[in-house]
């Protein structure tokens, strides 16, 4: 059974809300009934395969084609099989997502792995701001799974992180890990300024030496024994994290945010 | 039977239904890992009075280790559920929470789940930190030495406890040499230990006392002091016995070491004054897990 795939067959002027196709809501229908879905286009609707050439029927394996910035919504939910996005994708790409896979083949827009459960999120491009957030208004961001991100991250990265795992190869932009709750972000790129602004609890992992804020207090250098196996933890993935060189257990720890509860750290490679 | 001229009895061992786990204590080195390890596991030779019976399982390269470094497996065995948490959560937190550079990892991650360092985290006194890694769930408690690394919980299964052998020899020293023969061989097998000292119990008992307050009293049968004024299972020419018990995760895993150990002891033979094979046999009082010796040695 070959991959349900869904190739664009142009960009829309207006967003498209693409969270109806979702593995799970496909489960059960023919690609006659998929292709009859109707997708909300800016003010109107249209049918799925007026946007899509649709082929396959494995709809347990979606990929999206030609993906371009303003299909949101994209594996909104996901809660089993896997999406693969070959193009860039607009906003809150995998939102909520609960388990399964999603990669995407270029950059994503705001609010990716908003609120995610669990499951893989790999972006091979670059993220928009608030990835792994919470929408606004809502107190935890996402509280579980892992996102892998190849290129640079947006601001407010992990804003409000309840828990999982977040790696970073590029650079994050400013205020990343603002008011995690916990979680462990990792970036081997560069962080931008008010580096996990009113952080509760949760480990900011580092490979370059941060600008840190006035609450954020040195507690030394120190060789940690779960790093070890937090870094063993990441040899599955297809990532420089998973490259046993980039490993370390030897850190400049800092304790923050003093101005929130201060049980968060800041580890930074030595 | 008779192997290299020592007699095997034709009776069995009784052993009992028991619950146990197994815990990774690593360190920065071999020698402070084996400190706790030996620490954890002291004062647990019986049930009878110590709460747990537990041992050194083996040495772990780093290889073998969650966080790579040079690590000690040890088992430890209770009669019920309740005594095995208990005896795991004060010998965590008083052997290895206070033993330099230690860490402790579940070694057993199937069956019921019982606190490992899940709550020996509330002396991290609200600055412990929780990290959850590949669906584990991690504490790291701050300590003077830096971090107290442990697993939250660990997997309780069913085993079996009171696996034995009886050595009868001509000497006190020749059955004390056999029986070290033995442990050398039987402390090669996995998810087995000997927990009396040195592997090696030379108090056996049997089931009841004529004093009504104690459970267990000497195994008179065996003691050969007094051959001539009890009813005694042992025959002029036997000096000494010593008994070495075996606790296993399962009944194959005391079979095999039983066979290890009773063929390292008959390998001594009969010209080293191993004169017979015997096992701890109470009619059945004790337990419903039976080991026969001949069987196991045919």
């Amino acid at each position: 059974m070959s991959a349900l795939t869904f190739t664009a067959r142009q960009e829309t002027a207006q967003r498209v809300d693409m969270s109806p196709l979702v593995c799970q809501l496909l489960k059960d229908l023919t690609v006659t009934e998929i292709a009859a879905i109707e997708l909300q286009n800016g003010k109107r609707k249209m049918r799925a395969d007026e946007l899509f050439e649709i082929k396959g029927s494995d709809t347990q394996n979606i990929v999206i084609k030609n993906s371009f910035a303003k299909l949101d919504f994209i594996a909104k939910e996901l809660q089993e099989g896997s999406v693969t996005v070959e193009g860039e994708a607009g906003a809150y790409l995998g939102m909520g997502m609960k388990s399964g896979a999603i990669t995407v083949h270029g950059n994503v827009g705001l609010y990716a792995a908003c609120e995610m459960k669990n499951g893989l999120l790999t972006i091979n491009g670059n993220a928009g701001d608030f990835l792994g957030a919470a929408l606004p208004g809502n107190k935890q961001g996402m509280k579980g799974g892992t996102v892998l991100v190849k290129g640079n991250v947006g601001q407010r990265a992990g804003d409000h992180m309840r828990r999982g795992i977040m790696l970073i190869e590029g650079n994050a932009g400013d205020y990343c890990g603002s008011r995690m709750i916990a979680g462990t972000i990792a970036v081997m790129g560069q962080t931008g300024r008010f580096l996990g602004y009113a952080m509760q609890r949760g480990n900011l992992l580092l490979w370059q030496q941060p600008i840190l804020s006035a609450t954020f207090n040195d507690c030394g250098s120190h060789t940690l024994a779960f790093l070890p196996i937090l870094f063993k933890s990441f040899a599955k993935f297809d990532s420089r994290f998973a490259d046993a060189t980039q490993a370390f257990n030897r850190v400049q720890r800092y304790g923050g945010d003093m101005a929130e509860k201060g049980r968060a750290e800041i580890l930074v490679k030595l | 039977m008779i192997i290299n001229g020592v007699s095997i009895d034709e009776t069995f061992a009784e052993a009992f239904p028991m619950k146990a786990t197994r815990a990774i204590i690593t360190a920065q080195n071999e020698k402070w890992a084996m400190i706790s390890a030996q620490a954890m596991t002291g004062f647990a030779t019986s049930v009878i009075a110590c709460g747990c019976e537990a041992g050194i399982e083996r040495v772990l390269d780093p290889s073998e280790t969650p966080d790579g470094r040079p690590g000690v497996s040890v088992l430890i065995f209770a009669m019920g559920g309740k005594g095995l948490a208990k005896q795991l959560e004060t010998r965590a937190g008083q052997c290895v929470l206070t033993s330099p550079t230690s860490a402790l990892f579940a070694g057993i991650d199937e069956g019921l789940q019982i606190p490992l360092g899940k709550n020996l985290r509330y002396f991290g006194d609200g600055f412990q930190i929780a990290k959850k890694i590949e669906g584990k769930r991690y504490w790291r408690v701050p300590v003077m030495d830096g971090e107290f690394l442990t697993e939250a919980t660990t997997g309780r299964v069913d085993a079996v406890g009171g696996g034995n052998f009886l050595v009868l020899a001509e000497s006190q020293p020749q059955a004390l040499a056999a029986c070290e023969a033995a442990i050398v061989e039987m402390k090669k097998l996995p998810n087995v230990i000997m927990p009396f000292p040195g592997g090696v119990v030379r108090s056996g008992s049997k089931v009841g006392s004529k004093y009504p307050a104690l459970g267990a009293s000497t195994n008179d049968a065996f003691c050969p002091t007094l051959k001539g004024i009890t009813k005694t299972d042992l025959s002029p020419e036997i000096e000494s016995v010593m008994e070495i018990v075996i606790d296993g995760l399962t009944k194959e895993d005391i079979d095999k070491a039983m066979r290890v150990g009773i063929q390292a002891v008959c390998d001594l033979g009969a010209e080293n004054g191993i004169k017979r094979i015997s096992a701890g046999n109470y009619g059945g009082k004790l337990g419903p897990f039976h080991f026969d010796l001949q069987e196991i040695m045919a």
